[in-house]
């Protein structure tokens, strides 16, 4: 263990760029799925299609895409924008699924109500289909979060900077220490977002908590 | 007052819910639709907020064709009151109650002190204004129900079967305060049940309906007493009486 406590700097610094690559991919593969699913709630006739479709990006390989994706967006492969790209299309191909759940949750007396009190499609989105998909949306955002945090480490691969380098790296020199700490951090990033989504979806749903 | 001029509803796969239906209901009374399911009833009541087309035929409102009007604006303009009230589950009472006036752009204030009125006017205690629906009885729900249709002061109500699932005590009471309610207010009231007993309670004028929005009878409730048209209302009024 005399590595940990000689390299703390350097993993620790590597724990925050493995978080500034996890969380915006995070929240971009929520911005672009939440709309998808929303679609695929609507559009019965777009349902199919676009639900398998999205869905089947999950079986491309990772280092296929890490390749791919730059050389169509004209950046270059170890740019932090190629992992956050790719990332959040596993991302999506994860939650598009659930989020058209989460519409299809949503009591139909409810939405019927806000019909007929006179609500337009578009403000009804916002107030009554949006936040009343939340408690099915988070499930799923749950998955992609530990399945992102733990994809970031792909990247050292391709030589992009993460927890994963402590695996690359460790590796390569045979420092098992080093492989462990890369491990185990990975593993408390992932525990530590996953309750703090759930803190948020109980912030976003006072209604659940206060049921008798 | 509304007018059904000779409304027909027939669904894409060839379902017919309503054929050549024609009624009107008069202003400042109550018109109950009555009739067991796939009479239509609930298919009649959807087509004066344009919830439903018609797909022949017309319905008038003062004279005016809805279908000329404006959804949305049409709607905010008619309360509804659904079967087990329909109450948006993430909203406190207050804020469903205050529904209404929020889409119009009332402020906050505004809104809750007028939400705030309407609990009290039907019969809650203003200390349910902060729960949410889930911690509500079903009789409570429903008052929060009417109170949310009540909101923009509407000149029509619309009613679909919003006491069939509650007990009977429940119910009687809440039929005295629709009847409060209607005369303080004057309000248009359709309103769609199966239970004949709430029909002839509520209903100036009470519409006897079977499958495919046929009627089988308009009249007062002490004209379907005297003198039912079919043996079909003489049994749904013997049956009320059990």
């Amino acid at each position: 263990m005399n590595w940990v406590s000689q390299n703390m700097d350097l993993a620790l610094g590597l724990l925050l760029t493995h978080l500034s690559l996890a969380v915006p991919a995070i929240v971009l593969a929520v911005l672009v799925a939440v709309p998808l699913g929303w679609l695929a709630h609507r559009k019965r006739r777009v349902r199919g299609p676009l639900l398998t479709g999205v869905g089947l990006l999950y079986a491309v390989p990772s280092l296929a895409l890490f390749i791919l994706v730059p050389s169509l967006f004209g950046f270059s492969i170890r740019s932090s924008a190629n992992i956050i790209i790719v990332l959040a299309i596993y991302g999506v191909a994860i939650l598009v699924r659930t989020c058209a759940d989460a519409f299809d949750a949503v009591p139909a007396d409810v939405r019927q109500a806000a019909d007929a009190l006179g609500y337009s499609t578009w403000k009804r989105f916002w107030s009554v289909d949006l936040p009343l998909s939340v408690p099915v949306t988070m499930a799923g955002v749950r998955v992609v979060v530990v399945s992102t945090v733990s994809l970031v480490t792909v990247g050292s691969v391709i030589g992009v900077q993460s927890l994963g380098t402590l695996f690359t790296d460790g590796f390569q020199r045979g420092i098992i220490p080093e492989v462990l700490t890369g491990l185990v951090l990975t593993v408390l990033l992932a525990v530590a977002m996953d309750v703090l989504c759930v803190l948020i979806e109980r912030a976003l749903t006072p209604w659940n908590r206060r049921r008798a | 007052m509304i007018e059904f001029q000779r409304v027909s509803k027939t669904y894409p796969d060839g379902t017919v819910a309503v054929e050549d239906f024609s009624l009107v209901a008069p202003s400042r009374q109550t018109t109950v639709l009555v009739g067991t399911s796939g009479s239509g009833k609930t298919t009649v009541l959807r087509m004066v907020n344009r919830m439903v087309e018609p797909t022949t035929g017309h319905v008038l409102w003062d004279g005016v064709d809805v279908a000329t009007m404006n959804p949305v604006k049409l709607r905010r303009s008619i309360g509804y009151v659904l079967q087990e009230g329909g109450l948006f589950p993430h909203w406190t009472v207050l804020d469903n109650i205050a529904t209404v006036p929020r889409l119009e752009g009332a402020t906050r204030q505004d809104s809750a002190r007028r939400a705030s009125e309407l609990l009290e006017m039907v019969g809650l205690d203003a200390s349910m204004g902060s729960r949410y629906p889930a911690q509500l009885s079903g009789g409570q729900r429903q008052r929060v129900g009417v109170a949310r249709a009540l909101a923009n002061d509407p000149l029509l109500l619309l009613m679909d079967e919003p006491f069939g699932a509650l007990d009977p005590l429940v119910r009687r009471d809440l039929h005295v305060q629709v009847k409060r309610i209607r005369e303080a207010l004057g309000t248009t009231i359709i309103m769609v049940t199966h239970d004949m007993h709430e029909a002839m309670t509520l209903g100036h004028q009470v519409v006897v309906m079977q499958t495919g929005g046929r009627i089988v009878q308009t009249g007062a409730p002490e004209e379907l007493l005297s003198s039912p048209a079919t043996d079909f209302v003489a049994d749904l009024i013997n049956v009320s009486k059990l």
